[in-house]
């Protein structure tokens, strides 16, 4: 698919960040090499998945140009996002790709309404400009969030609830009308009985509203619930990716069976309660060479302790692991 | 019975700028935990469960008060009343009979000294070390018994995983074999694969040494594979205790049966829908049954009264007028 | 937000050292006042009987100029409180100014701000006005003075207030506001500053204090143009005439004690201040004001 068919394309992206002194100095990759796309025609939901840690804030934050990768191109609708420079591109920018943030509690400063900020958005991305037209607009898109503007008036942050101000974080996002959202575990800080109320709000603005998403989370029911397509991090790599079904439903990479299995169903699983290999130490698989589940891999493979595997496309997915890799003595595909 | 809660309330008082404010973080609990259970506490967030749990730790301090009710504890096969202890008794009581796990528990390690030394520095806050080598040895024996590499015995907090330094910090919490555990949302910051490591880790010591573990979290999914019984707290007060079977199969509580539907899983992708309006506020919770406003069942009589706790045969204990309407009329 | 008076009702009700620095402080400020009506002009010598012990007549006594001290420390406080007064907001606005964008903006501009900022800092200012007092004497009135001050007086501030906006920028509505199109200039003034008016309103009396402290220095060193009033002039000229050794000792008595108790009153501001602008007793009580009937 060439690039004006696609709404966004994450080209080999790597996020490198020097961590220690400057005597004991380690580059880690937050982000390595990731390649994220999604077609213009059909808004999808995509999650990615991952532990604390394996760079998927990172990602967020690159897509929303909060950051600048250290290699890699990020396009939206066929341009390279951070080469455009200025207010008046970080404006158009905004007006396509808005974020949802994790904390709704932390979205709003608590010492003004919450309204102010659905205001601001109104006037600065011009959709209104007389206060009747500004009512209006707020109204209008906290409707489509299920809130209305009588509800949110004159209200600060601590009198509403975490679900409600999740809600009010969507409405402020979809006022530019953009087409990309980009959600970091929005779910997490909501409480158990309202959250489903935010999940089912993302699937809704994909059908009515033509958005796509990407939902950043660790969790992986609300991923399968509401996904189209998942890609599946770890130590910032993209291990495996590609239809929800497949990959939660017959996860190809060590890693991805793992976690699949790892996460708690509500029933009793037997399979749950099977003795797990855990690392020692943490910080050793970021700086490490080659794949970066070597160590807790039960079919882990010489070549995976050199350099980390491409990605074999295989049945209908992409997975990162030497497991998949047909023509194994080929030399080509492992440079 | 390892331990019972008779009808305890523990308030947050504040007077901020003049003004007093009460929160209502537990408002009247019972419960009886029996020996060699996991027992579940599942509940949202700022529902009362974290203070319940430090209330039975006896980590009692301002502006957190006792208003009422018992906290006790069977101490072989004597009876103790938490809250009649002196302070000395019961530091005696945390070291010897309670551990308290915490969700960052693992900042107990101290990060300048090898774990073992943690571990001599934390035995010899209560009691001295006589012989050293014996110290060592039931250390290294312990960390053996409950499946920990060696190796972390030796090594420095940061060079350990997050989730072997929540472990460590479990054996640390263990090492005299505790009758009654208190884990507070002990994986919550954790991966699930790591989660997983660390609640088997708990599951082990519990089948192993026959004690008591009272687990808080507010993952649904987790109270599944690891508790033998739950309980169902909502805005200070507990709303439904069963086997975890019956909580799960057979949940009665309007509530219990929301969070339980709600649970999204992978594999099945029907509609879950969320409750309307929100947890109220603990410092001004509605009167009645405290879920009336959201409940779809809701009748006159859960406006006024609170519910009564009714059991049925097999231990499974709902306080809703709407569960129990044949057994109330 | 809660109005002025609001917040002066709560501060009074709640705060006993709020009171006592209130009530000082109203009334310091009634009696700068007074000096709208005084008989005498404080640049007129030998207009009353001098060298007069406080009696009923001369309240304060008069000094070895046949001043009437009474009015005279009128004039002086006047005058003492408004340089203190525009020297502060003068270096509040440099220090909000440095302070808020360079913590925001971060940088090349942030160090090279910051670099200026410490060399403020490690200044010597005393000296340095000394000897430009000393160069300048004569031409510098109030005015100018306290233009000076400000110029050295803001540095630590805008250090304070840049920690605040480092660790402000961090929070998630500062991200928030971004992608709701707000501007710079926007941001540091509507979602940092307001967060940032504890450090100003404690620094901001602060640096009153060492301002006319400052004032009292270089005039008792008789630095200062000491034909104006102050509280400073007063002391030079009561030490120009030995008032201690011929035994006028109320003409250094008055403006110690409006001093003692201007300083002491302005402390216990700053200290209830702080505690009622701190974030988390601010929270306590938006809180409070709006939980009523929820």
């Amino acid at each position: 698919m060439s690039n004006s068919q696609l709404l966004f394309k994450a080209d080999n992206v790597s996020k490198l960040f020097t961590i220690g002194t400057w005597l004991d100095r380690t580059e880690i990759a937050a982000v390595n090499n990731v390649s994220l796309s999604c077609s213009i025609e059909k808004p999808e939901i995509i999650t990615v998945a991952g532990e604390s840690g394996s760079g998927k804030t990172t990602l967020a934050r690159l897509l929303l140009r909060m950051l600048e990768p250290s290699s890699g191109t990020i396009y939206f609708r066929d341009r390279d996002i951070h080469q455009q420079r200025g207010w008046e591109s970080q404006m158009q920018f905004m007006s396509e790709v808005q974020p949802v943030f994790q904390n709704p509690f932390e979205t709003f400063s608590p010492l003004k309404r919450v309204e102010d900020y659905l205001r601001e958005t109104v006037i600065n991305f011009r959709k209104a400009k007389k206060k009747p037209d500004v009512d209006n607009k707020m109204d209008e898109s906290l409707r489509s969030v299920g809130l209305s503007l009588e509800e949110v008036r004159g209200r600060y942050p601590h009198q509403l609830s975490g679900g409600q101000l999740q809600r009010i974080s969507v409405a402020r996002a979809l006022i530019p009308n953009p087409s990309l959202l980009i959600a970091d575990e929005p779910v997490s800080m909501v409480d158990a009985s309202l959250r489903m109320s935010i999940v089912n709000l993302f699937q809704d603005l994909k059908k009515e509203y033509d958005v796509t998403i990407v939902y950043i989370t660790h969790d992986l029911a609300t991923a399968y619930y509401i996904s189209d397509r998942i890609a599946i991090m770890l130590r910032g790599s993209v291990v495996e990716s590609g239809d929800v079904d497949k990959v939660l439903g017959s996860p190809l990479h060590p890693y991805s069976k793992l976690l699949r299995e790892s996460v708690p169903l509500p029933t009793k699983d037997p399979n749950w309660t099977k003795k797990i290999e855990l690392s020692v130490t943490e910080a050793k698989e970021y700086s490490k060479k080659g794949c970066k589940f070597t160590s807790r891999c039960p079919k882990v493979m010489d070549r995976c302790w050199a350099v980390e595997p491409p990605d074999y496309d295989t049945d209908g997915r992409l997975v990162r692991c030497y497991l998949y890799d047909d023509k194994p003595n080929d030399p080509s595909k492992t440079a | 019975m390892a331990l019972k809660i008779e009808n305890l309330r523990a308030y947050y008082r504040s007077s901020e700028a003049g003004v007093a404010t009460v929160v209502r973080a537990v408002d009247g609990v019972n419960l009886t935990i029996k020996e060699n259970e996991i027992f579940g506490i599942a509940g949202e967030s700022s529902c009362g469960k974290t203070t319940l749990i430090r209330t039975l730790s006896g980590t009692i301090k301002p502006p957190l008060e006792i208003v009422g009710g018992r906290v006790v504890y069977d101490i072989k096969e004597k009876e103790v009343d938490l809250f009649s202890l002196r302070s000395s008794e019961m530091r005696a009581l945390r070291w010897k009979h309670v551990a308290y796990i915490l969700q960052g528990s693992m900042s107990v390690l101290n990060p300048v000294r090898r774990v073992i030394k943690t571990f001599e520095d934390f035995t010899e806050a209560h009691e001295r070390i006589t012989d050293r080598k014996a110290f060592r040895e039931k250390v290294n024996k312990h960390v053996l018994d409950l499946g920990l590499p060696i190796d972390v015995v030796t090594a420095y907090p940061h060079q350990l995983s997050g989730g072997m330094r929540q472990r460590v910090a479990i054996a640390l919490a263990t090492i005299f074999k505790p009758p009654v555990i208190l884990a507070d949302e002990p994986t919550t910051a954790l991966d699930v694969v790591v989660q997983r490591g660390v609640l088997q880790l708990l599951k082990d010591i519990q089948r192993e040494t026959g004690n008591t573990v009272v687990l808080v979290t507010h993952d649904m999914a987790v109270h599944a594979n690891v508790a033998d019984r739950v309980g169902i707290m909502y805005a200070g007060r507990i709303v439904e205790v069963g086997a975890v079977e019956d909580i799960f199969q057979r949940a009665r509580h309007p509530y219990t049966q929301h969070l339980i539907s709600s649970l999204p899983t992978i594999g099945d992708r029907t509609p879950r829908s969320a409750l309307p309006g929100a947890p109220p506020s603990l410092a001004n919770p509605p009167e009645g049954c405290r879920f009336h406003p959201r409940c779809e069942h809701a009748m006159d009589v859960c406006r006024r009264e609170v519910p009564p706790m009714l059991e049925e045969e097999n231990g499974h204990q709902t306080a809703c007028f709407w569960a129990n309407r044949e057994a109330v009329s | 937000m809660r109005s002025f008076f609001g917040i002066l009702k709560d501060l009074l009700s709640r705060d006993g050292r709020f009171r006592f620095a209130f009530i000082a402080l109203s009334a310091l400020i009634l009696f700068s006042l007074a000096s709208y009506w005084s008989p005498h002009s404080p640049r007129f010598s030998f207009v009353v009987p001098p060298n007069m012990r406080p009696n009923l007549d001369y309240w304060f006594g008069t000094n070895s100029r046949g001043q009437d001290l009474f009015w005279m420390m009128t004039f002086a406080t006047r005058n003492s409180l408004a340089f203190g007064l525009m020297t502060a907001a003068l270096s509040r606005v440099i220090s909000i100014f440095v302070g808020l964008t360079s913590g925001y903006k971060g940088g090349l501009y942030d160090r090279v701000l910051m670099a200026i900022n410490d060399s403020f800092i490690v200044l010597p200012v005393l000296p340095i006005l000394i000897l430009l007092n000393f160069i300048l004497r004569g031409q510098m009135n109030l005015f100018t003075l306290s233009l000076t001050m400000a110029f050295f007086g803001w540095a630590f501030d805008a250090r304070l207030m840049r920690s605040q906006v480092l660790s402000l920028k961090e929070r998630e509505f500062t991200n928030n506001a971004i992608f709701s199109g707000m501007k710079m200039h926007k941001i540091t003034l509507k979602e940092h500053l307001p967060f940032v008016m504890p450090i100003v309103f404690s620094t901001w009396i602060n640096n009153m204090m060492w301002a006319m402290g400052m004032e009292v220095t270089l005039s008792v060193l008789g630095l200062s143009n000491i034909n104006i009033a102050t509280i400073g002039t007063t002391i030079y000229w009561a030490n120009q005439h030995q008032a201690l050794i011929s035994g006028v000792w109320w003409w250094l008595g008055a403006p110690v004690a409006i001093s003692v108790l201007l300083f002491l009153s302005m402390y216990l501001t700053v200290i209830s201040l702080n505690q009622h602008l701190d974030p988390r007793t601010r929270l306590q009580r938006i809180r409070e004001a709006t939980t009523d009937g929820t």
